[in-house]
């Protein structure tokens, strides 16, 4: 056996499935950020996926090769608009962030499938789509010995998502923007004192929240499945949570997260590879994931990096 | 002082909340240069009224002009751009941020994208120079003294350019020492031109350092003197409507046997540091032993693992003899020792629990109120009756929810719950924290009760006056440990406060580790 | 008593009502989106309901689970907990009863109850993970507990798979007799619905409900810890064993639940590859009951409705079923954001003041 190939693959396919984690993760940053929980990721993944796939489906036959991208982009949009509901209960109605979260979840997993069955007369999934992003090798880098099938032969998203992380850190740490999103987060009262409107940041924050999470989404149905069905999300969202406060809400811990619960997805495809299902019920592969997230939440100690105003709705009057 | 320009004139500013009128038809004036005071007690609706200067509330009616022209405050952000500063009480200032971080938050100087960290750093330390600050720019929040943070919220003041500041009870949590220095401070910005308005309810700093004095009662103005034409038991008068005696009548203790003994107690704080360090004292029946120190210094954390809600990590505590040391709160509760706490939002009541049931919290389980593990509702609710009677609560009845009480009743209903339960040892932490004069002469005169009655009485509170009045011994409180214990008639407030700062004054800014 | 006549006070029973009509026509904006007569569905959808005994009583068999399952996350709402898991319970509870149910050849006397406790003890316990992790570890039971419901699915079908399908099979033997808690006349009266014992057990345990809650020793603590944590360990509450009791007792009505699905209607398990939507369901049940037992029985009857309609609604309108989702989705979103409601209701009892005076 080739351990180096195996390596290779595991590494591989770790990028591959991490992917859309690390953009669900940083979309929960901005929202968690700025004080709101957010427990949508799930729907706003549901939704991505749903809208990237049924837009690449509207246009793979005039656009071929680019149709992904427009399913792409409309994907982000769309995660954007649905987020607008959770930032109106949570930030101006002062809901409870978790249950408008919940709420939204079942939405997003409702009305997918109701379109989807409108659209493609009575199915409960989309037609496999013919146009997908397809996996792309840096010229030179990508022939480095195991390496180069590692790490730089990829799909474009996955690029995409560490330049998110990427850019994601320079705001939120370096940027006038996010030094608000962050005081908004921890002292709203503080910087409401200072000219800052935080109704405003929140709203931004969700919805920023609501397109990243939604191009995590599109690139699980842009990539691995190539269609949209109501498993194809399957509690990443909650995972992608998961990563987040195991990152503590800081963009390349989310990313070291994502890739660490993209191990539990990979090893999944490489045991099926090996024919180790033989010995492994395959009901127990399936359950890895959550398994894993489970008790990587049990190991954490303390949370006291979580964002001080989380969850707390702020209200201008309050005495 | 008519000469003078006025900087700051609210006419008729009235503000209405659900149920009360905050303010009446408030008019205030303040002069150029003036260290102007807000006199009132606790929800008289000074601070209210300076939420409506600063943008925060808006005004049911009235108007307000700066430099004699009629403006509208709608947000924080008009105040500033009006050259209007708010130094809060409960400082504005996000913790995990450094000092520069939270001075520039919300006008970041900028080099591209960027925030320009190096020429804002050099920006504060420039105005901290100034005005005599000493701020470390580049320490975090978390990390400085509270007498230092809130020199940064003065920095935030000035870095956008105020030229009036409003002091929201400034003193609440500074040491003496520290509070000669903050006067210090206001001196010198009324010579650099500024205006000062200053919150309080404390006669002494009026007289200390203002030039003139308004005085609000229940919403409405009773007056507005110079400081030179008044004096302190006019003020008192004025503020409470009444006559006033500050000092607590009560006769000499006649302390017995020991009740509560600390041994060498120490134990961690919430940042994994100790927070206590060998801490030990006692109390005796029939005294009242008075906890002084600067907020931060172990109060919380002493009163936390007496209670049994905080582990000790090593020494003991012995209540009447007996060890009670890490012991479930139940347990020591039942042993005698009864315990009105800092916070009775959080700790004190279920705020969503009726009366009846609040006055039963600690005892729900035991026969009288509970068989067979179904409880007894009619003499829950007798019980409660009785006491609310008895401690004089104003609540509709016994059914109404706690959180619709007044602060002043909601503290009578827990100090009729913790005396009822006839402790040997009493624990009130901050017993009078927010209330107004009345129910506090009240509380006062509780403690008194109990422990003219022979119980132990351990007194935590902030206000030195408070622990001055009431104690019969004092202990002072630095860094987790006694520094050492006077007797309270004749110890004075600067004794106090140099053994309170750790015997020497505490100066300069930095980082603490 | 009073409390149960509280639910009828105007702002408590005023907002889920008005956050059911908002739901209501939310799904009429996404059927008039899709194509589809709003109205010409939810008539099918009422047709459907009360068009004969037997969909009738089919009806009742769907809203007995929702009761289950309302109650189990009404009950850890409040202790301040949000219960996602119910669904994962109420699986665990259908495994249990099938095992018992099969594998033990009992007088019926002793079986049915003890398939059922076998139900109620797996649901419990199932709870009181995600109630152990938050009380022990401090880990947020909405993560956990949603994480829960996809291990309890594979894990269903692991255990089913593995000990109880034969091969080639998608379904597991039949419980035994003993076991099987159908009312035969009853059935019989509404055309062979579906009808069992588990609805009254589903009643029976809403009373255990209040009882427990309102009336005894263990729920003045259970209460204290969810509506203030702080004062309930100042006043020697053991917070976190509340914490886990509470999961417990929520799960065991999940778990009691999925015994009596198993139990009175389907009377086997079969591989499942998706969720059975009861947990979810009891979300939107308990919010709109208010938490309260009584409540969360009239709730429990108008998603039972719905969710049971739905299928008339697809069938004769061609509405696809999802979209019924999409109206108990609103519903949630509604009464989590009561202040949208409170907006729609401002004029109304403005004009009842006015009218008064």
């Amino acid at each position: 056996m080739d351990w180096g190939l195996i390596l290779s693959n595991l590494v591989h396919d770790t990028i591959v499935f991490s992917t859309a984690l690390i953009f669900a993760a940083l979309g929960g940053l901005y929202s968690e950020r700025s004080g709101v929980v957010n427990i949508a990721l799930e729907g706003m993944m549901i939704i991505g996926a749903f809208t990237g796939a049924v837009m690449t489906y509207a246009f793979q036959d005039s656009l071929g090769a680019w149709a992904p991208w427009v399913g792409f982009i409309a994907a982000g949009i769309a995660g954007s608009i649905f987020a607008l509901p959770h930032a109106v209960a949570s930030v101006t109605f002062k809901a409870d962030q978790t249950v408008s979260g919940v709420a939204l979840n079942f939405l997003a997993a409702g009305l997918s499938i109701y379109l989807t069955k409108i659209i493609f007369n009575g199915a409960g999934q989309t037609t496999t789509l013919n146009s997908v992003f397809n996996k792309f090798s840096i010229p030179g880098l990508s022939e480095i010995p195991y390496i180069g099938h590692a790490i730089f032969e990829a799909y474009p998203t996955s690029y995409l998502a560490f330049i998110a992380v990427f850019l994601t850190w320079y705001i939120v740490f370096k940027t006038p923007f996010g030094l608000r999103l962050r005081a908004v987060g921890e002292h709203p009262r503080a910087a409401d004192t200072v000219g800052i409107n935080v109704k405003r940041m929140r709203y931004t924050a969700v919805m920023i929240s609501g397109m990243l999470a939604a191009l995590g989404g599109a690139t699980i149905s842009l990539t691995t499945t190539s269609n949209f069905s109501h498993n194809t999300v399957s509690g990443q969202g909650f995972i992608a949570i998961a990563a987040l406060i195991f990152g503590k809400w800081h963009p390349m811990g989310a990313m070291g997260a994502a890739l660490f619960f993209g191990v539990a997805q990979a090893i999944k495809s490489l045991v099926q590879i090996f024919g180790l299902t033989n010995y492994i019920p395959t009901e127990f592969i399936f359950m890895l994931p959550y398994v894993l997230t489970i008790l990587v939440m049990a190991g954490l100690v303390g949370r006291s990096s979580a964002p001080a105003a989380l969850g707390k709705p702020y209200d201008t009057g309050s005495r | 002082m008519n000469s003078v320009k006025k900087v700051v004139e609210m006419r008729g500013i009235t503000k209405r909340f659900p149920g009360i009128i905050a303010n009446d038809s408030i008019t205030l004036s303040v002069g150029k240069g003036e260290i102007h005071a807000l006199l009132g007690e606790n929800g008289a609706g000074k601070s209210t009224l300076m939420n409506i200067l600063f943008g925060l509330y808006q005004p049911d009616e009235g108007e307000i002009l700066i430099n004699e022209k009629v403006v509208q405050i709608t947000s924080p952000k008009i105040a500033n751009d009006l050259g209007i500063g708010m130094v809060h009480q409960h400082f504005m200032l996000v913790e995990t941020f450094t000092v520069t971080e939270n001075i520039v938050l919300g006008n970041e100087p900028k080099n591209g994208l960027k925030i320009d960290i190096q020429s804002a750093e050099k920006a504060v330390e420039k105005l901290s120079n100034q005005y005599g600050l000493k701020v470390d720019p580049r320490a975090k929040i978390q990390d400085i003294s509270v007498g230092m943070q809130q020199r940064v919220e003065i920095l935030k003041t000035l870095y956008r350019g105020a030229d009036i500041l409003i002091f929201d009870e400034p003193t609440a949590v500074l040491t003496p020492q520290e509070i000669h220095e903050l006067i210090e401070i206001m001196h010198n910005l009324v010579k650099e031109g500024k205006t000062i308005i200053l919150i309080t309810h404390k006669l002494k700093e009026i007289m200390a350092v203002c030039d003139a004095v308004t005085i609000i009662r229940r919403g409405k103005v009773i007056d507005s003197v110079l400081v030179k034409d008044t004096n302190p038991d006019d003020l008192a008068a004025k503020m409470v409507g009444r006559e006033v005696n500050f000092r607590v009548d009560k006769t000499e203790a006649k302390p017995k046997d020991t009740i509560l003994a600390v041994e060498k107690l120490t134990a961690m704080g919430n940042r994994g540091v100790n927070a206590l360090n060998n801490l030990s004292l006692e109390v005796r029946a029939g005294e009242i032993l008075g906890i002084a120190g600067v907020d931060g210094n172990g109060q919380s954390e002493l009163i936390e693992v007496l209670t049994g809600l905080r582990k000790a990590t090593s020494g003991r505590v012995l209540l009447n003899g007996k060890e009670i040391t890490n012991q479930s709160p139940r347990n020591i509760s039942e042993s005698g020792l009864s315990h009105i706490p800092e916070d009775r939002h959080k700790r004190g009541l279920v705020l969503d629990f009726t009366m009846s049931e609040n006055m039963v919290l600690e005892t729900y389980f035991h026969p009288t109120f509970c068989k067979g593990g179904f409880l007894d509702y009619g003499a829950i609710d007798k019980h409660a009756a009785k006491l609310i009677e008895e401690f004089d609560v104003r609540t509709p009845s016994i059914y109404t929810p706690a959180r619709a009480l007044s602060g002043g009743n909601q503290q009578k209903a827990i100090i009729a719950r913790e005396v009822d339960k006839n402790p040997d040892l009493l624990i009130a932490a901050q017993p009078t924290r927010g209330l107004d004069v009345g129910a506090i002469e009240f509380i006062h005169r509780r403690l008194i009760d109990q422990r003219d009655q022979g119980k132990a009485v351990l007194l935590l509170s902030l206000e030195l006056d408070e622990v001055i009045n009431l104690s019969d011994r004092i202990a002072v409180i630095y860094e987790g440990a006694i520094v050492g214990i006077v007797d309270a008639k004749s110890t004075s407030e600067q004794e106090l406060g140099l053994m309170m700062s750790g015997g020497k004054v505490m100066q300069g800014g930095g980082n603490d580790e | 008593m009073n409390r149960v006549i509280a639910v009828f006070t105007k702002e408590s029973f005023l907002v889920p009502a008005v956050a059911i009509i908002l739901g209501l026509l939310t799904g009429a904006i996404a059927m008039l989106a899709g194509g589809f007569n709003p109205i010409d569905a939810y008539t099918a959808l009422l047709k459907k309901v009360f068009g004969n005994a037997y969909n009738f009583g089919e009806t009742i068999r769907q809203i007995t689970p929702l009761i289950f399952t309302g109650l189990a996350v009404a009950f850890a709402f409040r202790t301040g907990l949000f219960n996602i898991g119910a669904e994962g319970q109420f699986i665990v509870g259908m495994i249990a009863s099938t095992v018992v149910g099969v594998s033990f050849d009992l007088p019926a006397i002793i079986h049915a109850p003890l398939a059922i406790i076998a139900g109620a003890v797996a649901g419990g316990l199932w709870g009181a993970i995600a109630g152990y992790l938050k009380a022990a570890r401090g880990v947020n039971e909405v993560i956990t507990s949603i994480m829960l419901n996809w291990v309890a699915l594979y894990f269903a079908n692991w255990v089913m798979n593995a000990f109880f399908i034969p091969a080639g099979k998608q379904t597991s033997e039949e419980v035994k007799d003993s076991a099987i808690i159908t009312i035969g006349w009853l059935a019989e009266m509404f055309d062979n619905a579906r009808l069992h014992w588990g609805t009254l057990i589903a009643v029976l345990a809403a009373i255990f409900f209040y009882i427990i809650l309102w009336k005894t020793k263990s729920g003045f603590e259970l209460r204290s810890v969810g509506l203030n944590p702080h004062a309930s360990e100042y006043a020697g509450m053991n917070v976190n064993r509340n914490v886990v009791k509470a999961m417990f007792i929520g799960g065991m009505f999940a778990g009691i639940g999925g015994a009596t699905e198993i139990l009175g209607v389907f009377h086997y398990q079969a591989i499942m590859t998706q969720h059975t939507g009861y947990g979810f369901d009891g979300i939107a049940v308990a919010l709109i009951g208010g938490n309260t037992p009584f409540g969360v029985i009239l709730a429990a009857i108008l998603f039972g409705v719905l969710t049971f309609g739905a299928s008339g609604m697809q069938f004769s309108a061609g509405v696809p079923f999802e979209l019924i989702r999409v109206v108990i989705a609103s519903v949630i979103f509604f009464v989590a954001a009561h202040g949208i409601v409170k907006m729609f209701i401002k004029p109304i009892l403005k004009k009842k003041k006015e009218g008064g005076n």
